[in-house]
């Protein structure tokens, strides 16, 4: 019974946090959609072409599913941050803070809504890339997996960022010097075997670089790294981010006095 | 014997800075009952509200709601509560139908139910015609409404008004009181914190007064309300006011050339001071009385020396 009241407030979160991305589409699927295009045309077409062949495939074909899953990244952290420091800055935080819903329950109807908005805007530039490259997807149930737990990674990452966040500044921050650039120097443009043995090490103690890589094995089949290692990266950081979060929601910190 | 509605023992809060909001407040709501929860800004008054309704993280003592404990049961005590904060608190974008069946929602209740429930509150409160709007878009008055309308959707059985009416016109106000009125007489117990002390003094039947983190005073209303030895009234003469010498046990004071204040004991009944007047050689054409008599009894009892922050000299700020 509980636990139909549970999923009842679950579900009421999770729409309510589809329908805020939903009705600014123009500011939240559109743009990833019109910037993965034009990564396409410059890096793709045109400087692509030039470029050749990388791990044996198009460069073109290579770098879709780092582009794909840098709009996922980006995107699940965005919505979550944003959502839930609104939130506080508006005080209407305390609309659930005030009822009987656990903690586990909020965290994962705010990390569903960034899930939500990290499929669509995946979905979005995944049909944008149809109509520059050909590619057949190596592995439904890797590319599908590792497609959702980065975007539950980074959903959580982006909530840890809210509970911290004192002003609209802060939630800029995290994304701009630290998101940004791991994603870019995590193999989303080029194969780690073009680096230096030294920037060979220097990427393998970037997270992203694991989650792009398994990508790129379930999309095209060539992969950097170990599949299964990947996999273990990327549930290690939900589990140790899913306790940090939990821990800080249940000492209140940055939503209660 | 009932459980209380609320029962709150040695409560206290320190803020990080030092600042002791609650030193050591113990309070008991009766089941049913309207109880008034008074004091000056800074008073507690908001802490004791967020720490009862899990807003804020009280440092020591028990909370208990409907013989529910905070710490044991939260969940429990949750479910029993609705708030009505001071500061508007909902999502500005959201339309207003949505943000109280999302609160429903948060509650457990399905979809269907919370429709029905938000129909219900909203139209109590006349707000169903602007069930689509933008919340942002309501004036003053109707934004408290939805916060009522809000917090009653679960159905609670302790309802918490901080400060409901600020802002209010006086007709929406009164329409309020009539509203709360009718959802105490029907069993929701209700605690109201407000700066309007006729509000006070004309809904709730029980009364604590908080200042500087202490209760300082805690009563059934008409008790209190016996204890007020003097009423001050204005009085209106027909000619201008001379000299006012045999007036002296009403401590006059001449507010202006054809107007009077006088003091008058309890024990003193009006015509005698009717008597007065007339052998004075006033003529009264006009009398109100200053203030609301329990607006006068809350500024001694928040203006007493002794009873001005104690708490303050104690913890030496």
């Amino acid at each position: 019974m509980q636990l139909a009241r549970y999923f009842t407030a679950f579900k009421t979160i999770l729409i309510k946090e589809v329908l805020r991305f939903s009705r600014i589409w123009v500011q939240t699927v559109l743009p990833p959609a019109i910037t993965t295009a034009l990564y396409f045309i410059i890096f793709g077409k045109l400087i692509g072409e030039q470029i050749g062949e990388m791990d044996g495939y198009r460069y073109i074909d290579f770098i879709v599913p780092g582009l794909i899953l840098m709009s996922v990244i980006s995107n699940s952290y965005a919505n979550v941050v944003s959502s839930f420091y609104s939130s506080k800055f508006q005080r209407h935080i305390e609309e659930l803070l005030i009822s009987p819903v656990p903690n586990a329950v909020i965290l994962a109807g705010y990390v569903g809504g960034g899930v939500a908005r990290g499929i669509v805007v995946g979905i979005t530039v995944t049909i944008v890339s149809m109509f520059f490259s050909d590619w057949q997807i190596h592995s439904y149930s890797i590319t599908f997996l590792v497609f959702f737990l980065t975007s539950v990674l980074f959903a959580m990452a982006g909530f840890i960022n809210a509970i911290y966040a004192n002003s609209f500044d802060d939630i800029s921050i995290i994304p701009t010097f630290v998101l940004t650039p791991l994603t870019y120097l995590g193999g989303v443009f080029y194969s780690i075997s073009m680096l230096s043995e030294f920037w060979q090490g220097v990427s393998m103690i970037n997270p992203v670089f694991y989650m792009i890589n398994a990508f790129r094995y379930g999309l095209l089949g060539t992969s950097d790294i170990s599949i299964g290692f990947a996999f273990v990266i990327i549930i290690g950081f939900i589990i140790l981010l899913t306790s940090f979060s939990l821990w800080l929601l249940k000492k209140g910190v940055g939503i209660k006095s | 014997m009932d459980t209380h509605a609320l029962s709150i023992e040695n409560l206290c809060k320190i803020y990080k800075g030092g600042h002791q909001a609650l030193v050591d407040v113990s309070l008991q709501v009766g089941q049913g009952d309207f109880f008034a929860l008074l004091g000056p800004n800074g008073a507690g008054k908001s802490t004791a509200i967020g720490i009862i309704s899990s807003l804020v993280n009280k440092d020591s003592g028990s909370v208990e709601v409907m013989g529910h404990d905070l710490d044991k049961d939260p969940v429990k005590v949750k479910e029993q509560i609705g708030l009505v904060p001071q500061e508007f608190n909902f999502n500005q974008f959201e339309p207003v139908g949505e943000i109280v069946v999302n609160q429903a929602g948060f509650y457990g209740i399905p979809r269907k139910e919370a429709l029905a429930r938000a129909k219900k509150y909203l139209t109590q409160l006349d707000l169903w015609g602007k069930r689509d709007v933008e919340s942002r878009s309501l004036s003053g008055g109707m934004k408290r409404r939805l916060m009522i309308a809000r917090a009653l959707v679960h159905e609670p059985r302790l309802l918490i008004l901080d400060e409901p009416t600020a802002g209010v016109d006086i007709e929406i106000r009164r329409s309020m009181w009539d509203f709360l009125r009718e959802i105490n007489r029907k069993g929701t117990t209700i605690i109201l914190t407000t700066h309007y002390l006729e509000e006070a003094e004309s809904l709730c039947r029980n009364i604590a007064i908080i200042n500087c983190g202490r209760i300082v005073e805690k009563s059934g209303m008409s008790d209190l309300l016996k204890r007020m030895h003097r009423q001050s009234f204005v009085v209106s003469s027909r000619e201008t006011i001379g000299e006012v010498d045999q007036l002296e046990k009403y401590q006059p004071e001449i507010l202006d050339s054809t107007t009077l204040e006088l003091s008058l004991h309890q024990d003193t009944d009006m015509n005698s001071m009717f008597d007065d007047l007339s052998r004075a050689g006033i003529q009264v054409v006009g009398l109100r009385n200053k203030q609301n008599r329990l607006e006068q009894m809350f500024i001694e009892m928040v203006t007493n020396p002794e009873s001005i922050c104690k708490a303050e000299q104690e913890t030496g700020q």
